[in-house]
């Protein structure tokens, strides 16, 4: 019988039951069913996590370092957080009271989000985005409301189409500059725009800054060190992307202290603690991961430069992303939808890009190319996207 | 650029000039003629393979570190007895280091006998050598940045946000 549900069916929250799947699932279905594929495709680093951090882990497994931590993380690895989050933010917390080390960065928004939310509230954001947050804003009960970047902006949100998307029932404004899928970055004066909306209309500004450590062309501005923002900013960052860490899922938020108190329960009732070896191998990479860090950045810029310049080249108009390991190029001359161009290319050709429908409807048009791969590779998939473009003809 | 040049090169010095123009954003011609000029002026000596235990003929290879103590010559320093010791061609590496020894070099030769030949026949009995203390290789763990026994396959994921 159509339209009738099961019993385990009708016990799902609708919330939760409403949530919208992966709209490409099928394609990643496709991908991975597939051989030989080079895969621009991934959202991590293709690094492994350098020796000296692994090294860390093994002697905290080895010494038997296998309970649980405080709450709020190892007290070291607290102050190593905001003792860094100072140096590289200009923004100072207290590391016994306004720091929390979180499950990844994931766990810390999403504590964030319940924090901050009460049912039907409203929080901006900008789209295309990474694709859990319109879905973390609704599991918290929220009302995600997207606001759309566009290239003429090289992917940067302008401070009047947020001013636009205010209303009474806006809570908060979640920001993801170095941008995963754009690699957008903020220029300063927007930035400081949109810290003076937040302030005119009392909201809380939740910056997830995953990607900071990888802006290649300029200093990074946290928009938590803007004047009147420490107060009502949630400064969310994490261990994935800059030290190659993503899965050994740590992550932490830095906030003012009454902020940290409440997201510090919804953490204790429900998670207890990060995991005690991932804590122990972050404060190693705090410690002493930053060459690495910096080697691995200047690799990812040399693949942009040439792979950015390849993607123009043969008809896939990119703009040069500033931050993060993602072009986000526009499929335009191809004539096809994003969706169809990434499943005839992977297809064709054995090349799999993300549709940047993916990550929201602002991104149809565009496909995102991780080019944290092999440089070889990285060549290997010019050649063959070259060849698709002009079997299109 | 002749920086990024010698790190791609040290990395993988049969990185072609295309692929080091492309990486570096630079044209051809230039990559290709600043590596001509650091090959020219010597400040790219060469260009080797790193091989494993298992290529074939390693294993008929005798390698030895060896360190000797050197009294230093009044005019040259260290410098005429590790010259003079540089030019047998049994001898692959050679170095003065600081500490308890002089110099520290590395021995190649088809048999544990033709090496402790070259020491006793020729190294020991080089005027300033005072003595040399010879340690054989059994295995070798890594060479120049690269590990022999690579980690075991790990399948990533191929898609994700």
């Amino acid at each position: 019988m159509s339209g009738s549900k099961s019993v385990s069916e009708r016990l799902i929250a609708p919330h939760i039951a409403n949530l919208p799947p992966s709209g490409i699932r099928k394609f990643f279905d496709l991908v991975n069913s597939m051989d030989d594929v080079i895969s621009l495709g991934v959202g991590e680093p293709d690094f492994t996590t350098p020796w000296t951090i692994r090294e860390s882990g093994i002697y905290s497994l080895e010494h038997g370092h296998t309970s649980y931590t405080s709450n709020l993380g190892t007290p070291a690895l607290r102050r190593a957080i905001c003792d860094y989050v100072e140096k590289n933010y200009n923004c100072s917390y207290d590391p016994a009271r306004e720091c929390i080390v979180t499950i990844g960065v994931s766990e810390a928004v999403d504590l964030a989000l319940r924090m901050l939310i009460t049912p039907g509230d409203e929080v901006i954001y900008t789209e295309p985005c990474y694709v859990s947050y319109p879905a973390e804003i609704t599991m918290a009960h929220g009302v995600p409301v997207p606001v759309t970047t566009r290239a003429e902006n090289a992917f940067a949100v302008e401070p009047e189409d947020i001013e636009r998307a205010i209303t009474p029932k806006t809570r908060a404004i979640l920001l993801n500059f170095p941008c995963n899928p754009t690699g957008a970055v903020m220029p300063p004066e927007k930035l400081r725009a949109v810290a003076e909306l937040a302030v005119k209309h009392d909201l809380a500004v939740l910056t997830d800054e995953i990607y900071s450590e990888l802006n290649y062309d300029g200093d990074h501005v946290s928009i938590a060190a803007l004047p009147g923002m420490k107060e009502r900013t949630i400064f969310l960052h994490g261990f994935s992307k800059a030290f190659a860490m993503t899965g050994w899922r740590v992550g932490y938020a830095c906030a003012p202290a009454p902020m940290i108190a409440a997201m510090m329960k919804i953490h204790q009732y429900a998670i207890m603690c990060a995991p005690t070896v991932a804590q122990e191998a972050a404060l190693e990479a705090l410690r002493n991961g930053g060459n690495a860090v910096n080697e691995m950045r200047e690799s990812y810029r040399l693949r942009r430069d040439f792979f950015v310049k390849g993607l123009n080249e043969i008809g896939l108009d990119c703009l040069l992303p500033h931050g993060a390991f993602y072009a986000f190029p526009s499929v335009a001359k191809s004539g096809l939808s994003s969706v169809e161009f990434a499943e005839r290319l992977l297809k064709a050709e054995k090349v799999a890009v993300v549709p940047g429908e993916a990550f929201g409807p602002g991104g149809a048009g565009f496909v995102r190319c991780c080019y944290a791969t092999g440089a070889d590779e990285l060549h290997e998939s010019l050649a063959r996207m070259k060849r698709f473009m002009k079997s299109l003809q | 650029m002749k920086e990024q040049i010698l790190s791609f090169l040290r990395s993988n010095a049969r990185m072609s000039v295309s692929d080091i123009a492309v990486r570096l954003n630079a044209a051809e011609v230039d990559v290709a003629s600043a590596i001509a000029e650091m090959e020219k002026s010597g400040l790219i000596r060469g260009y080797t393979a790193i091989l494993s235990d298992e290529a074939p003929g390693a294993e008929k290879r005798v390698k030895a570190l060896i360190e000797v103590k050197v009294t230093p010559n009044r005019d040259g320093g260290f410098d005429r007895v590790a010259r003079r010791i540089a030019k047998f061609p049994e001898v692959t590496d050679l170095c003065l280091l600081s500490g308890s020894y002089d110099l520290q070099l590395t021995v190649e030769g088809d048999s544990l006998q033709q090496v402790a030949n070259f020491v006793a026949a020729k190294l020991a009995t080089i005027d300033g050598v005072i003595s040399t203390s010879t340690g054989f290789q059994l295995k070798k763990y890594k060479e120049s940045g690269i590990i022999m026994q690579g980690d075991e396959e790990y399948e990533r994921l191929k898609v994700c946000f």
